[in-house]
């Protein structure tokens, strides 16, 4: 029996037996029901195997919103658990597991597949590519992604979540304290969708740089596509470095290094120092994706070009670098004294200069323009105020004096929530439902749409706002609960009930997409928000060589140039195209690498072995494979072409 | 529109709810470096206010000037690339605000890094504050005393407090004193606080370590300097001493009430200090600091013969 005790949840709950069972029911059902509609080979064929950006876009899109739903089951649950003092509905153990996996979804899996969504879907039509430069590996980074969320989420039914934060800092996470295998979840699941993530960024880095169409230089690039790129110069530069921190905190737990052990030449600051050495980058890798969707948004239904692109982009490239020499203010408090801690400050604030033109740039860019309200400007136009009072509470946390007083505090709690959510989650939501109609060939409902950005705000407001308030009365975060004395509870109520509405807010646009998936009319053409770039340009579905003639660019805006002052886009006459070949070798891989994971979580050594072996043989396979893809016929794309034209 | 008028009327609710309440503790300090930082803080949000007033009010200026139903069918919007003048502006400002706050920063920096203003002349008390899952052990060294849970200070004198952990990084935060400062097993750090006056404060862990984190508070009390070496005579004439045994008992996890003991575990169970302990912090402080490092690395090579 010893062998199996690992695999025992310690804290199991009644709520964690009705996962199982529902985990359970659900997978039995998508199984039972792949199989009676006879989908498995339309499934394989299509899905698992396909190395075309646009799917693979919408594979991410799919895991970021149950993602999505994952982390706000917990963000939930938390906030329940606190909305009344002393309250007995979680017990610590588990609220601390839940938060711990609420801060890991809401980043890795929920808010990085989303931005992969837009990387995928949107770089290449704007630039004017067919895919990526490497569409295999592309693949391979979206399983990887995949499987690390997979193996992540299974953690709760499964030997126990990590309780440590998502921060994870040492030696609360080594085996001493952490006695579960929950932090070896973490360190081995992130890892295996962090080697996804990074391999994305090599391959978006060389896109961009590689298969622009003719005659786009880079600085006429549109906006979105310079963030991307900038987004995953980020990664390259920063996840090589959390892939190194989990591999020792790895060793640290399963064979006993002392990296991070007190003593012994070990050192837990080596941990707080490292992780935000890739955490302080990650969050740009985040925004900056957000803020170049916005510019696209709100250039769009301002009717307007983007005001100050140079110094949008210029603005991007200092954020870009301070980035990396911020990263000591998460730990103000740590004692590296006045000197150091003047340092990070003056860094940290200096970010608010860039930041800062990039607001004034969008408000300059609304300015004389002709502004529609449609759902993704709306989205946008809520950002603004609220990520504007984000940002200002950053500058407050960046005065190192005065954050020994806010840090571990939920009036932190509400600053980078205040960030990340008008600014990450409205950006993607918004793009959502920019790119919907481009992806699915039908809008999202108008009137719901703006219904859920109202809730979500209003939401947002009451959730987050008290918690400033809180904060400096003293409320720490990460407390399971509180006493009645303290005075937390009314505003803790209201923050409940704040949850509660972004809740419903969340609802209600699954309920638009049902909606609209049922109503919405079909024949919106390929410009339905007559916008301005070269993904519009093409037809809606987006064939599968996405252009039939490569496009011929001039300026930022070619598509509205095309529209408005006669430059022709589309020179030339068809020739056969170049697509490369699908591959199960992908998935197959990265199934193997989730047994790998699986087995070194719960130290099944002969596994590991094997599937580490399997994993080596793919990678040989693949080298003595002989691929060259496969040519589109004339024929066939004139026959696509007249097709897609006739559907307008 | 009624959307937005219910948002506003919820904002200002949440206002009136708060300007009825008793203050915030983090902005009523009762000791200087406290009230370095909640200075610090109040200034910070008038200063962000400003700018929040101006982005808002610019955006609603753009949003009700330009909208498209308030403009003709024809109106084509102008190609405006940029302005040097506009946008040197929209740098040049937040840049002087920066340097501003920046400046503000780094002069607070070295407040609170050092014995807090007015209170240079006094011999600093010092106590060794250390965590274990879930409590916290106030030594105090020159008296021979150690409590656990509860530590009483002298107001109107400058206090060190030196912390450090038996367990996960934990964060020694009395709101109304002074911001935080890390506990951590393989190095001590330096807190300098004092207490305006007499009173009963709270005190808690800030930073997550496990199980008990929510419940990891101790009480403070400050009292008179008088009252204080009264309360020092009555616990070496009451307490019982601690034993090693006894100390090692007391760092099981779990939670304990307050307790009170003659002698501290220091004598056999020494801080983890090393001479480089916020080195740059003493440097600005104190005046003959060469003295006090020599002295710690000569105790850090006795520790060296423990290990």
């Amino acid at each position: 029996m010893d062998f199996f005790d690992r695999f025992a949840v310690p804290h199991p709950s009644f709520l964690i037996y009705a996962s199982m069972v529902a985990i359970g029911l659900t997978v039995i059902a998508v199984l039972v029901g792949i199989t009676y509609f006879k989908k498995w080979d339309y499934l394989w064929r299509e899905w698992l195997t396909t190395v075309d950006h646009k799917r693979i876009g919408i594979m991410y899109l799919i895991s970021a919103l149950l993602m999505l739903f994952r982390g706000g089951v917990d963000a939930i649950m938390l906030r329940a658990q606190l909305a009344i003092p002393d309250n007995k509905l979680l017990e610590s153990q588990h609220y601390n597991e839940v938060f711990s996996t609420h801060g890991v979804v809401m980043i890795l899996f929920m808010a990085m597949p989303f931005i992969m969504f837009f990387f995928n879907f949107v770089v290449p039509l704007q630039i004017g590519a067919r895919d990526v430069a490497f569409p295999r590996l592309n693949a391979i980074s979206f399983w990887l992604f995949f499987m690390g969320a997979m193996l992540f989420n299974i953690s709760f039914v499964i030997g126990g979540s990590p309780d440590a934060g998502w921060t994870s800092y040492f030696p609360l996470a080594g085996n001493d304290f952490s006695t579960s295998v929950g932090s070896n979840y973490y360190m081995i699941a992130i890892q295996i969708a962090g080697i996804g993530t990074l391999m994305t960024g090599i391959n978006f880095i060389t896109t961009i740089f590689k298969m622009r169409a003719p005659g786009m230089k880079l600085m006429q690039m549109p906006m979105f596509t310079w963030s991307a790129l900038i987004s995953n110069l980020i990664i390259v530069f920063a996840f090589p470095v959390l892939t190194v921190l989990l591999a020792m905190g790895t060793m640290d737990r399963l064979f006993d290094t002392k990296f991070f052990a007190i003593g012994d030449g070990g050192s837990d600051m080596l941990w707080a120092n490292l992780f935000w050495v890739w955490g302080h980058p990650e969050v740009y890798i985040l925004i900056l994706p957000a803020f170049g969707l916005f510019s696209e948004i709100i250039s769009t239904f301002a009717r307007r070009n983007l005001y100050g692109y140079k110094s949008m982009v210029a603005s991007m490239v200092v954020i870009s670098a301070f980035s990396f020499f911020v990263w000591a203010h998460h730990f103000f408090t740590m004692g590296q004294g006045a000197l150091a801690n003047s340092f990070f400050s003056i860094t940290t604030m200096a970010i608010a200069v860039p930041t800062g033109v990039k607001i004034f740039n969008w408000l300059f860019t609304l300015w004389k323009g002709k502004i529609e309200f449609t759902t993704p400007m709306l989205y946008a136009m809520h950002f603004l105020p609220l990520f504007t009072l984000g940002g200002v509470t950053g500058v407050m946390l960046a005065m190192s004096a005065a954050d020994y007083q806010y840090h571990n505090t939920m009036f932190l709690v509400a600053h980078f929530h205040n960030v990340i959510i008008p600014g990450v989650v409205y950006a993607m939501l918004g793009g959502l439902t920019y790119y919907w109609p481009k992806m699915f060939g039908f809008m999202l409902n108008e009137r719901i749409g703006k219904w859920t950005v109202w809730l979500m705000s209003i939401g947002f407001v009451l959730a987050f706002i008290p918690m400033y308030i809180t904060g400096l009365d003293g409320q720490a975060r990460r407390m399971y609960t509180y006493s009645e004395a303290t005075g937390f509870g009314p505003l803790n109520m209201v923050a409940f009930i704040g949850a509660g509405i972004m809740a419903i807010s969340f609802a209600l646009l699954v309920y638009n997409i049902y909606y609209s998936v049922r109503y919405s009319p079909r024949n919106i053409g390929n410009d339905p928000w007559n916008a301005r770039t070269l993904e519009w340009a093409t037809h809606t579905p987006v064939p599968e060589y996405n252009f039939a003639v490569m496009p011929q660019v001039k300026s930022t805006e070619a598509f509205w140039d095309a529209k408005k002052n006669g430059h022709e886009i589309f020179k030339g006459k068809i020739e056969k195209i170049h697509m490369p070949n699908s591959s199960g070798l992908p998935f197959i891989m990265s199934c193997i690498f989730f047994v790998f994971g699986f087995s070194m979580i719960f130290s099944i050594w002969p596994l590991a072995i094997i599937s580490l072996l399997g994993i080596l043989g793919c990678l040989v396979y693949r080298s003595f494979e002989k691929d060259h893809g496969h040519y589109i016929p004339v024929e066939e794309i004139e026959e696509t072409e007249t097709k897609l034209r006739g559907a307008k | 529109m009624k959307l937005k008028w219910a948002l506003l009327a919820m904002i200002f609710t949440v206002a009136a709810v708060l300007s009825g309440c008793e203050p915030l503790l983090v902005l009523d300090p009762k000791g200087p470096q406290a009230k370095v930082q909640a200075d610090d803080i109040m200034l910070s949000i008038w200063i962000m206010s400003g700018i929040v007033i101006v982005v808002f009010a610019i955006l609603v200026f753009v949003l009700v000037k330009y909208r498209a139903s308030k403009q003709s069918a024809d109106y084509e919007p102008p190609h405006i690339e940029g302005n040097m003048f506009v946008e040197a502006i929209c740098i040049g400002v937040p840049i002087i605000i920066v340097i501003f706050l920046s400046v503000m920063s780094v002069k607070s920096n070295y407040e609170v890094e050092a014995t807090p203003k007015g209170y240079e002349g006094q011999e600093p008390l010092v106590i060794y504050a250390s965590s274990s899952n879930w409590k916290w052990h106030f030594s105090y060294p020159e008296e021979g005393i150690e409590t656990v849970n509860y530590v009483n200070i002298p107001a109107n004198r400058p206090l060190e407090f030196k912390l450090y952990s038996f367990g996960p990084i934990t964060s020694f935060w009395i709101p109304q004193l002074g911001g935080q400062k890390y506990a951590m097993g393989d190095m001590v750090t330096t807190l300098h606080l004092a207490a305006y006056e007499p009173g009963e404060l709270m005190g808690r862990n800030a930073n997550f370590s496990g199980e008990g984190f929510a419940e990891n508070t101790f009480d403070v009390e400050a009292m008179s300097q008088a009252d204080f070496d009264k309360w020092v005579k009555e616990v070496h004439d009451t307490a019982k001493p601690l034993t090693e045994e006894k100390f090692n008992d007391l760092l099981e996890p779990g939670h304990l009430g307050r307790s009170t003991y003659t002698g501290t575990h220091l004598e056999f169970s020494p801080a983890p200090e090393h001479h480089h302990d916020s080195a740059d912090s003493d440097k600005v402080s104190e005046e003959g600091n060469h003295h006090h490092e020599s002295s710690d690395s000569l105790k850090e090579e006795d520790h060296s013969h423990h290990h």
